[in-house]
């Protein structure tokens, strides 16, 4: 190993670290706000990348018919909790429609644009807007009547709602992968390192989304209640915040994060139906080394599980995924032994 | 209880026996749903293109799905050999439900044609005979270009599963005694989100060639890293990898890559003296006529080639006796195991009474993608 190769493997763990990072980002908001361990984030990579390369193959892609479903079955849910709560038909109807709202909207407008062919943002864009409004449905069907459950349940929960969004990829997608077209062509040499313009939109992207993110939590009110519910529900309830809406919010970041995250891996890989499973498990392994608390500390966890694996897979790479998931042990012992909890810790 | 249930059983099995001794019983077991559904699907869609009877006799063809389980797989055998009283078990076309039926098959005495490779190695699915090609037999075709080319190094980039470490293996058999040799080996996963590491480590002894063993779309990464890394020697493919996915996804850069395949894949190019070429011609003609141009698919061929090693096999057995009978099922087998060489869409196989895998060397063609297409290499 000399310094160019190591430089090499440099950029590509940090390239993928970055992914990872959001993902861990991801895992840790929802399991600060919802206790839920969100198994399920990889999927939403998934759909983000493969919606993407369906739309660009001028087709209607598949997702956009589980999302007006799983709209449909929210909307009734939702329905009928607030007909079995007030009484009242128009009331419980207009429950209801406000959830079909946004998916249907969306749903209409793919169906329109599908075959209009537009320019790779538009769809880019359109595939974010249908992969958010996964979240908040999944939370709506999957979670919300347990919210108070333990957090083995919604773990369990969180393997069903996994294998059920996969085996759908499955039907949607294919068997077969697909690359999605570069945002950006162009390619830098920097010494012995070939920078593809796509690491760099990821790794820009990746750190503009983590700012964003903080923004939201510091400056804005939703921000600042989600916070509040992470860090005592009860609590927050009595403020006035609703959990519900807290969760369902919640899940809404973590589908769009998954969502841009596929997007930007999608040029730089092949993406299966299955390939979001490993990638958020990373994410998660990042998420541990953050206690699944800390921020900084599931950013940090991440880029060095990217490295580690760049490294990895040039040293020994049958044991590639061996070393990266083992690196978990020893962490897990670290964070035992120190045994103190931080201040948002329930 | 039992005693009822066997009875019942036995009733049911005469009144079945009944309906169907005059024409010939074929029981197939196939993942119509589940993860390798889209293996078994174009089985389906060949099967309905069969011949409806061979020798004078009817043909009665029974599919049944299994969802890639191997428990739905032995449920389905055991039903068709109980209840429906087949001449010949075929299916899966996974490797687990497929032994599934193996198992069965050899219990019961049962030609069983499989449309996964099982092993079929020194008796161990002794009614058992393989369909696809072995690794072995492609990677003879595989060695004897690199070696035609003047290769002496190559490097290995293959999946971390049995079909890469398979393939692994057998190259080294084939390579053994000559002056080829593997300077590295790497292994990565169809979901990897990148293969950086391993294509810096593979390309960094910048060996003559390097050989790619993965499936479908999923062998496109490890080629285009290794392309990105600036490799300029020769880039060979498995049959695996032998499908319009790769160019699909791979584009300009697996432009010039080498791919072996069965010689159906390029039926058209084939010399006229081709043995297979014939009856490749003949599926492809048939197959693209209903589900257009280049829609063949290596299962579809799977079962044509069983429909045609049955019409070659079923006239001999007949000879000696009658269907739905312990000694027409022992015919078959004989039968098949004496048969000689039979061309296929896939190549030529020659089963005999300790090889099941039944594919000759010389089965596997070298292709090449030229702008995009298939291009015929000369043996």
């Amino acid at each position: 190993m000399d310094f160019s190769i190591a430089s090499i493997l440099l950029v590509d763990g940090l390239t993928n670290g970055a992914i990872y990072a959001l993902l861990g980002l991801a895992t840790v908001l929802v399991f600060a706000v919802t206790r839920v361990i969100f198994i399920p984030q990889g999927e939403f990579v998934t759909y983000g990348a493969l919606t993407l390369a369906i739309l660009q193959t001028g087709q209607v892609p598949g997702t956009i018919w589980l999302l007006m479903l799983l709209a449909g079955l929210a909307a009734l849910a939702e329905a009928w909790q607030t007909w079995k709560r007030y009484r009242l038909a128009g009331t419980a109807l207009l429950a209801g429609l406000k959830v079909l709202v946004a998916p249907v909207v969306v749903s209409l407008v793919t169906l329109w644009a599908a075959p209009q062919q537009f320019s790779l943002l538009v769809q880019a864009l359109l595939s974010v807007c249908i992969v958010t409004c996964f979240g908040p449905l999944v939370y709506r069907l999957a979670y919300q009547s347990l919210a108070d459950a333990s957090s083995l349940v919604l773990l369990i929960v969180s393997v069903g709602v996994h294998f059920a969004l996969t085996g759908l990829g499955l039907l949607f997608f294919g068997a077969e992968g697909f690359r999605n077209p570069p945002f950006w062509n162009a390619r830098f040499s920097l010494g012995a390192v070939n920078l593809s313009g796509q690491a760099v939109i990821i790794a820009l992207a990746s750190m503009a989304l983590i700012v964003m993110l903080w923004l939201f939590f510091e400056r804005t009110l939703y921000g600042k209640a989600l916070r509040a519910t992470a860090v005592n529900r009860l609590g927050a309830r009595l403020m006035g915040i609703s959990s519900q809406t807290a969760g369902q919010l919640t899940l809404a970041m973590a589908a769009l994060i998954g969502a841009l995250s596929g997007l930007l891996i999608g040029p730089t890989t092949t993406v299966f139906y299955d390939s979001g499973f490993l990638i958020g498990l990373k994410g998660f392994v990042a998420a541990v080394i953050g206690g699944l608390a800390s921020y900084p500390g599931a950013a940090i966890g991440a880029l060095a599980v990217g490295i580690i694996e760049a490294f990895g897979s040039f040293w020994a790479s049958a044991f590639k995924e061996v070393i990266v998931f083992t690196l978990i042990l020893p962490v897990l012992l670290w964070r035992s032994l120190k045994g103190g909890h931080s201040d948002e810790e329930h | 209880m039992t005693f009822t249930k066997s009875l019942l059983a036995l009733a049911l099995a005469g009144s079945a026996a009944g309906a169907a001794l005059a024409d010939i019983n074929i029981g197939v077991s196939l993942p119509l749903t589940g993860p390798t559904s889209a293996l078994g699907i174009p089985i389906k869609n060949a099967i309905a293109l069969w011949p409806t009877s061979i020798g004078g006799e009817k043909l009665n063809v029974i599919i049944l799905d299994d969802a890639t389980d191997p428990t739905n797989a032995t449920k389905n055998a055991r039903r068709f050999v109980t209840d429906d009283k087949v001449d010949i078990l075929m299916g899966s076309a996974a490797t687990p439900p497929a032994n599934a039926v193996a198992a069965v098959a050899a219990e019961t005495g049962t030609m069983h044609m499989t449309f996964a490779p099982i092993d079929v190695s020194t008796g161990k699915a002794p009614w058992s005979y393989n369909t696809p090609q072995s690794t072995l037999v492609m990677s003879h075709a595989i060695a004897a270009h690199m070696k035609k080319t003047g290769i002496k190094t190559v490097g290995f980039l293959g999946y971390a599963d049995a079909y890469g470490e398979l393939f692994l293996r057998d190259m080294k058999v084939k390579m053994a005694g000559t002056d080829m040799k593997f300077v590295s080996e790497e292994r990565f996963a169809r979901t990897d989100t990148s293969v950086t590491g391993q294509a810096l480590k593979v390309t960094a002894g910048n060996p003559d060639a390097i050989l790619i063993v993965a499936s479908g779309s999923g062998a496109a990464m490890p080629h285009k890293a290794l392309i990105e890394r600036g490799y300029k020697g020769k880039i060979y493919q498995t049959h695996g990898a032998a499908s319009r996915d790769l160019m699909r996804v791979g584009g300009k850069d697996v432009e010039g890559a080498f791919v072996v395949a069965g010689p159906g894949v390029v039926a058209e190019q084939l010399p006229a003296n081709h043995p297979s070429k014939q009856v490749a011609m003949a599926h492809v003609t048939a197959w693209e006529k209903i589900y257009g141009p280049n829609s063949r698919n290596p299962f579809a061929g799977h079962a044509y080639d069983a429909s045609v090693i049955l019409q070659k096999i079923i006239p001999i057995a007949l000879k000696t006796a009658k269907p739905g009978t312990k000694e027409f099922r022992g015919a078959l087998k004989a039968a098949l195991e004496n048969a000689g060489p039979i061309p296929l869409f896939h190549g030529t196989v020659n089963y005999t009474a300790t090889n099941h895998a039944g594919y000759t060397d010389d089965t596997g063609v070298i292709m090449q993608i030229v702008n995009g297409d298939w291009k015929l290499q000369p043996k």
